[in-house]
C-alpha cells in the first residue's frame, strides 16, 4: 500500500544526514563528556559544537542555549523555572487558552499551588489580540507565555507584539515555539523573547531531544537538578545522540528553510486548493494568512473526522484530529472549541501538515483518494441532507 | 455485502483470537478498542492503557489496522447511568447485556459502518445461524462458556451484520490458536467480572453518589428483626451480610425500595415459579404452548418455562418446576433447544 505522512506537525522523518551524523554515537564515541579521559574528551566538543549550531539559527550566544529531552520539559522549565524563582514578584501568570497541554497542564498543575494564571481567549480565526494580554497585567504579573505558532491550526501569533508588552511590564516572556523552530527563520533577539522552547523531532531530529533558549541574565530556575550539566540548569548525562542530532538538524535547517518553505508551501498550497475544489461544504480553519506554510485545518461539515481519519489511513495516508488522549482515542480538540466553531465544523476538523519527504504525487494521490471517502461518509451521516 | 470485518478487541485473548481467525479466513480486519471508562487510579478493567496496549500489540502482530475509539459519553448515559437506577430501584441490573445493545452492537457497529466495516465481530461465544431461513443466536459449542444470555437484547436486524467466529471452538481451542498466531494475549488472565467495578459494587454506587438510607429488615409476616443501611447493598438469595440473629440461616426473599424492606426468609422461600418480565425482545414470536429452557440468571442452568402475553412489551413466565432466586432486573432469557428465542427484564416475582 501507498503511504503518504501528512502529520509532520506530530513528529518528522529524521533527515538522512541527521541519521549519518549519529552514528558514530551509537558505537565507538560512547564517553561521557564530563569525563576527563579521552572518552570524555572526545565527545565533549561535539556538545559544544551542536549547541553553537542551535544557537546560530536562532541568532542567540551559544551559552544561552540548555538541551533538554523535550518540548514539554521546555515549557514545563519555563514556567514552573520562572514562577519558583521569581516568587517575591508574584504569582501571576498569562497564558492563552490554545496552548499546548504541555503549558496549559503545567498552568493547571501550578494552580494547585496557589498560583494564578489568566487564559486570554482567542476570536473565531484561533487568533489571540494582544491588547487582552496587556489588560491582563497586573502588579503580580511574573510571566507571559504564549506559543509562537498553534500546532492544530498552524496560526502564527504576534510574538513580536506580546514580547513587547512584556517588556514594557518588566515580565519575563516565554514562547512554546515548538512547531516553528526548524521551519522558518527565528531571531531571538529581533523577537525579543525571553525563553524559548523547541523540541528536536518536529524538524527531522529524532523524539528526545530539545532545546531551551535562556537570554542572559533571565532568572529561571531548574527543574532537574543534579550534576553541573549545562550551566546546572538541567542535570542529567547529557544525550549525546540526541545532541549531536538537533545540531545537525539546525545546521540543515539554516541551509535548507527557505528552499524547503516555498516547496512545503506549494504543496500545501496544492492540496488544500484542491480539497477546497473537489469537496463540497469544506472550510479552512484558522487564520486565512498568518499560519504556517505546512499546516492545514480543513473542516469537512456533516462528517466525523474520525471516520475520515480512519478511511484515510487504511489507504495508507496519516493525518490528524485535535487531540488524542495517551490510548489514542480522539477527544474533541479544545484549539477548536475555543474557536466557538460551529460544531458541524469542529467535529469534522482534520489536520493536513507536511514536511520533508513529501511529494507532488504524495498530493496527488491524496487528491483522488480523499473525496470519495468523504461522500461515502457523508452518505451514511444523519445530518448531511443532499 | 464486502469483507471489510471491524473487531471489537479488548485487549483480552478471546477478542486477540477473534482478529486473528478472521484474519486468516481471508476476511478485511480491522480492530478497535473502546475507552469506556476511566477507573480511579486503577490498572485494572476494561479500558485501561495496559489494555488497549496489548489490543494493540495483537493489531500489529496480526498486521491490521487498529483504532482506539472513544465512547465515554455513550457508556455513562446508557451503562453505568442505567447500573445505577437499578440499584436505586431495589433491581440486581446486567450491565453487560446494557452495554452489548447499545454500545457494542449500536453505538460502535454504527460508528465502524461509516468507517467502511461490512460487519461487526466480537469473542463472544455464541453462534449466529441460519434457522428456516432467518438468522438466530445460538449457543456456544462449548456450553461452559454460553454467553448467548449476554445478547438476548440485540436488534434483530443486526445480526445479519455481526460475526462470532468463536461459537464453534472451546476456550482450549481458543488459547490454542492465539499461540499459534503467537498472540501476546494467549495466556492473558480471564476477567469474569464487571469491567468498571473495582471490588465490591456498594463502594461503586456509593462513589457515583447513591446515599446510604437506614431501613428495616423484616420476615415474610413484616415483622422486624433488624437494620440495613441502604437496600442497594442486597441482592435476592444473598446470605451473608445482614447481621441479624434469628438462630437459623435467613436469606433475602425481596427488597422493597418503596418502603425501604429488605424481607428475608428461609431458603425455601426462595423458590418461586411464576414472575413478569418486560422490555422484552424476540427474535420469534414464542408461542405460549410451548415449554422454552428458561435462563433467569448468567449461572441458572436453564430450566423449562411457559410464556404467555400479558400485554405489549409485558410477559408472564411460568417455570414447570420452582426456581431459587428470581431476580428483577435480571435477564430471563428462552431457548428453543440451542436456539435463542428472545428475552426480556424481570419485573416481579408472583
Amino acid at each position: 500500500m501507498r503511504k503518504v505522512y501528512f502529520d509532520h506537525n506530530a513528529t518528522t522523518p529524521i533527515h538522512p544526514e541527521v541519521k549519518e551524523a549519529i552514528l558514530p554515537f551509537l558505537s565507538e564515541k560512547f564517553g561521557n563528556p564530563s569525563s576527563i579521559h579521552w572518552a570524555g574528551r572526545e565527545v565533549r566538543a561535539f556538545v559544544e559544537e551542536a549547541r553553537e549550531k542551535v544557537a546560530k539559527m536562532i541568532n542567540a550566544d551559544p551559552s544561552e542555549i540548555i538541551f533538554t529531552s523535550c518540548g514539554s520539559e521546555g515549557d514545563n522549565m519555563a514556567i514552573k523555572g520562572v514562577l519558583m524563582g521569581n516568587l517575591k514578584k508574584g504569582r501571576h501568570m498569562i497564558t492563552t487558552v490554545v496552548e499546548h497541554p504541555a503549558v496549559y497542564r503545567t498552568c493547571k498543575f501550578l494552580e494547585k499551588f496557589d498560583f494564578e494564571v489568566t487564559y486570554v481567549p482567542v476570536d473565531s480565526y484561533g487568533m489571540i489580540d494582544p491588547e487582552d494580554i496587556r489588560k491582563a497585567i497586573r502588579k503580580d504579573t511574573v510571566l507571559i507565555s504564549v506559543m509562537y505558532a498553534n500546532n492544530e491550526t498552524g496560526n502564527i501569533f504576534p510574538i513580536k507584539e506580546i514580547s513587547k508588552i512584556a517588556k514594557e511590564h518588566g515580565i519575563i516572556f516565554h514562547t512554546d515555539a515548538v512547531q516553528v523552530v526548524g521551519k522558518v527563520p527565528l531571531d531571538v533577539k529581533d523577537l525579543d523573547v525571553d525563553i524559548l522552547t523547541a523540541s528536536g523531532h518536529k524538524f527531522n531530529a529524532p523524539k528526545g531531544i530539545g532545546f531551551q533558549y535562556i537570554k542572559k541574565g533571565v532568572e529561571v530556575l531548574p527543574l532537574i537538578s543534579g550534576g553541573h550539566q549545562e550551566r546546572e540548569l538541567r542535570a542529567g548525562t547529557e544525550n549525546m545522540v540526541g545532541i549531536v542530532a538537533i545540531g545537525k538538524a539546525c545546521e540543515i535547517a539554516m541551509e535548507t528553510m527557505e528552499k524547503k518553505s516555498k516547496e512545503i508551501g506549494e504543496l500545501k498550497e496544492r492540496l488544500e486548493k484542491g480539497i477546497l475544489e473537489r469537496v463540497p461544504d469544506t472550510v479552512i480553519n484558522g487564520h486565512p494568512e498568518k499560519r504556517l506554510y505546512n499546516t492545514s485545518n480543513i473542516s469537512f461539515k456533516y462528517i466525523e473526522a474520525e471516520a475520515l481519519l480512519v478511511m484515510l489511513d487504511m489507504q495508507g495516508i496519516a493525518v490528524s484530529t485535535g487531540s488524542a488522549c495517551s490510548s489514542g482515542a480522539t477527544e474533541p480538540s479544545y484549539v477548536l472549541q475555543s474557536m466557538n466553531l460551529d460544531p458541524l465544523c469542529s467535529r469534522g476538523a482534520l489536520r493536513f501538515s507536511l514536511g520533508l519527504g513529501n511529494t507532488i504525487d504524495d498530493v496527488e494521490y491524496c487528491l483522488e483518494v480523499l473525496p470519495p471517502l468523504v461522500e461515502k461518509i457523508r452518505k451514511m451521516s444523519p445530518f448531511y441532507k443532499k | 455485502m464486502g469483507n471489510k470485518v471491524c473487531v471489537a478487541m479488548s485487549g483480552g485473548v478471546d477478542s486477540s483470537t477473534t482478529a486473528g481467525i478472521l484474519k486468516s479466513q481471508g476476511f478485511d480486519v480491522f480492530g478497535v478498542f473502546m475507552k469506556l471508562w476511566d477507573a480511579k487510579g486503577s490498572d485494572r478493567g476494561c479500558c485501561t492503557l495496559n489494555d488497549s496496549n496489548d489490543a494493540l500489540r495483537v493489531a500489529n502482530k496480526l498486521n491490521i489496522p487498529f483504532y482506539v475509539l472513544n465512547f465515554k459519553e455513550e457508556f455513562k448515559e446508557h451503562v453505568i447511568d442505567y447500573f445505577v437506577s437499578e440499584y436505586k430501584r431495589g433491581r440486581t441490573p446486567n450491565p453487560c447485556i446494557m452495554c452489548n445493545r447499545a454500545i457494542k452492537f449500536e453505538f460502535l457497529l454504527n460508528k465502524v459502518k461509516t468507517f467502511g466495516a461490512d460487519y461487526i465481530a466480537t469473542g463472544h461465544y455464541t453462534r449466529i445461524e441460519n434457522f428456516e431461513g432467518k438468522p438466530f443466536l445460538f449457543k456456544a459449542y462449548d456450553k461452559k462458556k454460553d454467553q448467548s444470555y449476554f445478547l438476548f437484547n440485540l436488534k434483530k436486524e443486526t445480526l445479519s451484520e455481526i460475526l462470532f467466529p468463536l461459537g464453534r471452538l472451546s476456550k482450549d481451542e481458543v488459547r490454542k490458536k492465539a499461540e499459534e498466531f503467537e498472540l501476546i494475549t494467549a495466556r492473558k488472565r480471564e476477567s469474569q467480572e464487571i469491567c468498571f467495578i473495582e471490588k465490591d459494587y456498594r463502594d461503586f454506587l456509593k462513589e457515583m453518589g447513591i446515599k446510604e438510607k437506614k431501613g428495616y429488615i423484616v420476615d415474610l409476616k413484616g415483622k422486624v428483626l433488624g437494620t440495613h443501611r441502604g437496600f442497594f447493598n442486597f441482592t435476592i438469595g444473598q446470605r451473608s451480610g445482614l447481621n441479624i440473629a434469628v438462630g437459623k440461616p435467613v436469606y433475602v426473599i425481596k427488597i422493597i425500595p418503596e418502603e425501604n424492606l429488605v424481607v428475608v426468609g428461609d431458603d425455601a422461600n426462595l423458590y418461586r415459579t411464576t414472575f413478569i418480565i418486560e422490555d422484552v425482545n424476540f427474535f420469534e414470536v414464542p408461542n405460549s404452548e410451548k415449554d422454552y429452557e428458561t435462563k433467569i440468571r448468567y449461572t441458572h442452568k436453564g430450566e423449562r418455562a411457559k410464556i404467555k402475553k400479558i400485554e405489549n412489551n409485558k410477559f408472564l413466565v411460568e417455570f414447570v418446576i420452582p426456581q431459587r432466586g428470581i431476580t428483577p432486573g435480571q435477564a430471563c432469557v428462552f431457548y428453543d433447544n440451542e436456539r435463542l428465542i428472545g428475552g426480556g427484564w424481570i419485573k416481579e416475582v408472583l
